[in-house]
């Protein structure tokens, strides 16, 4: 709980809901009628609305990016080290704007949702939604908040995907794009390890086909199993050796199969942590939704004449032992912007957090995102 | 803003509406100085404490290590690619002069020059590795690893099948005096050459 509220927290914050009736149709051919998009906003929104900045979230993230729900919460948003007044993404400068993603299940319209046709949950049967129709919704509620063009669309890892999907789509809707720890496309390393997740998840026996919600049930162990596996590749060796190391938890050493390790404590933690705030088929969307990103693809996987279509100016960051998306992955993104004339600058971090490094308060990475935050609120002439 | 002599010679070069790569553009003067005159591209750096100041003047800087080569640049991408005070501290100088043919339509190096004179005394009757204004470094802790004279480097051109367009000698206060221009490899401090692969 925050006795005191820090001053450079955007306090407390409400979701908000937008009901959309124009229909969406997704990637994947289906059709939503009608979807509800929960979001937030901090800061405010100037006159000429040229300050709004879009946050997009990874693969467990939602519209709570910043500050606190209630004098209760133990935790803040989960980008609270980067948006509040005087942080990199400056309220006192942006108007923010986070939103839960399509497919969620945080309040947007996804799999826990009810389905207006059967009046049942969706379940299994929500579509699949992909990058691409995540920027479409988001673009709706850009016209529902009269933001015409974003002062800037940030993000990292999955959220960095969508942040240069839409540099790519909607070129004229954005001034400025930073996408942190991400990659053009996922490897096949990457996408096995989605597998593994997703397996893990499927095999569950409570996970009943995805109707897990009608057997009044929650395939936990599955759940659970794909987020230790998901912290094992957000984490480097460095840095799980650093905070674990081989520490035993009760000082000796068991010779049975219960937890030995501190790590193996901190996984279960985490693991049971997550399943009571995730659902399993929207875990199960949005690594599909990883997956399919391919942004080139359309451009005949030519990802120079891809990063041709950007307008925008471009940050990336990446971090030096990242092994989800490494540097080298950054590379490629940028190296077809440099090719293709795009602005862009590039500034690969060292950090021993692994993928983790994005969300974490590392000094160089605060520098280059202030400094860059600042360029562009300097650029609304509101320095 | 008053342009150090040696950028402002550079500067001097390029056109107005130019396309350039400036390696180890440091903190992006000479590419914020361009950008008054229409002069687009890419400053590459290594060194961390230089990337915020090349942001504030909205330069686009990327993060690259030039011992690795140019390889993530096309063949003749850049209508110059500019190589200013760092050449001596390549690993192998040869290898990115070729880089730098290849994916300039010119190139402009600049470099201190090992054949001063001062630079022969201190080796010739003082016995020790020089040091100077222009390479205030001890032999151990220099990161200039590759030093070479004006001589050397025309040599190293030729073998490359690099022409030279121009060549500007100066001294340290990067003047051009009598002596740069009548013995350069004895009295020039800094060079900066114009080249072009023949």
């Amino acid at each position: 709980m925050p006795v005191i509220i820090p001053a450079d927290s955007v306090g407390l914050v409400s979701p908000q809901s937008l009901h959309i009736d124009t229909p969406i149709t997704l990637d994947c051919g289906r059709t939503l009628a009608s979807y509800d998009l929960t979001y937030e906003t901090y800061g405010q929104l100037n006159a000429d609305k040229s300050n709004a900045v879009l946050i997009c979230h990874a693969l467990s993230g939602d519209h709570h990016a910043a500050g606190y729900h209630d004098m209760e919460d133990k935790k803040p948003g989960w980008w609270d080290t980067a948006i509040g007044p005087g942080k990199a993404i400056d309220t006192n400068h942006f108007f923010v704007v986070s939103l839960n993603n399509l497919g969620g299940c945080k309040g947007s319209t996804g799999p826990t949702s009810i389905n207006p046709e059967t009046g049942k949950i969706y379940g299994p049967d929500f579509p699949i939604v992909t990058v691409s129709d995540w920027v479409k919704s988001q673009s709706v509620l850009a016209d529902h908040l009269g933001v015409q063009q974003w002062a800037a669309v940030v993000g990292g890892s999955l959220g960095g995907m969508q942040a240069m999907q839409w540099a790519i789509s909607l070129p004229d809707r954005l001034r400025h794009v930073l996408i942190i720890a991400a990659a053009p496309k996922l490897s096949a390393q990457n996408i096995a390890f989605n597998e593994v997740a997703r397996t893990a998840i499927k095999s569950d026996p409570d996970f009943h086909d995805g109707h897990y919600t009608a057997h009044d049930t929650l395939p936990k162990h599955g759940l659970g199993l794909a987020r230790m596996l998901g912290h094992i590749t957000y984490l480097s060796d460095v840095a799980m050796g650093e905070k674990f190391g081989r520490e035993l938890r009760n000082d000796t050493i068991n010779y049975g199969y219960d937890v030995d390790f501190q790590i193996e404590s901190y996984l279960r933690y985490q693991s049971e942590n997550f399943v009571d705030r995730f659902d399993a088929n929207t875990y199960l969307l949005m690594t599909k939704a990883l997956d399919y990103f391919d942004p080139a693809k359309e451009f005949n996987d030519d990802l120079t004449a891809t990063m041709a279509q950007i307008k925008a100016k471009c940050l990336v960051v990446s971090f030096s032992t990242d092994w989800r998306f490494s540097p080298e992955r950054s590379n490629e993104i940028v190296n077809a912007m440099l090719n293709a004339g795009t602005d862009v600058t590039y500034a690969e971090i060292e950090a021993h957090q692994g993928h983790d490094a994005f969300l974490m308060p590392i000094a160089r990475y605060i520098e280059i995102f202030q400094t860059y935050m600042q360029k562009i609120a300097a650029e609304n002439g509101d320095s | 803003m008053n342009l150090r002599i040696d950028l402002q010679i550079i500067s001097d070069w390029i056109p107005d509406g130019a396309r350039v790569l400036d390696l180890g553009c440091g903190n992006g003067t000479l590419l914020t100085h361009l950008q008054q005159r229409n002069v687009s591209g890419y400053g590459l750096e290594i060194d961390n404490g230089k990337f915020a100041d090349c942001i504030k003047s909205g330069v686009n800087v990327i993060q690259a290590d030039l011992d690795q080569g140019l390889h993530q640049f096309a063949d003749q991408s850049f209508d110059f690619v500019i190589l200013s005070q760092t050449l001596q501290a390549i690993k192998r100088p040869d290898f990115l002069l070729q880089e730098i043919a290849r994916v300039g339509k010119q190139g402009i190096i600049g470099f201190p020059n090992f054949g001063h004179w001062q630079c022969r005394l201190q080796l010739a009757l003082g016995g020790h590795m020089p040091v100077s204004k222009t390479l205030p470094n001890e032999w151990f802790d220099t990161p200039n690893i590759h030093l070479c004279t004006i001589n050397d480097f025309e040599q190293l051109c030729s073998n490359n099948n690099i022409a030279v367009l121009s060549r500007s000698i100066v001294n340290h206060k990067h003047k051009d005096t009598l002596g740069t221009r009548l013995l350069p490899n004895l009295f020039g401090q800094v060079a900066l050459y114009q080249i072009q692969p023949k």
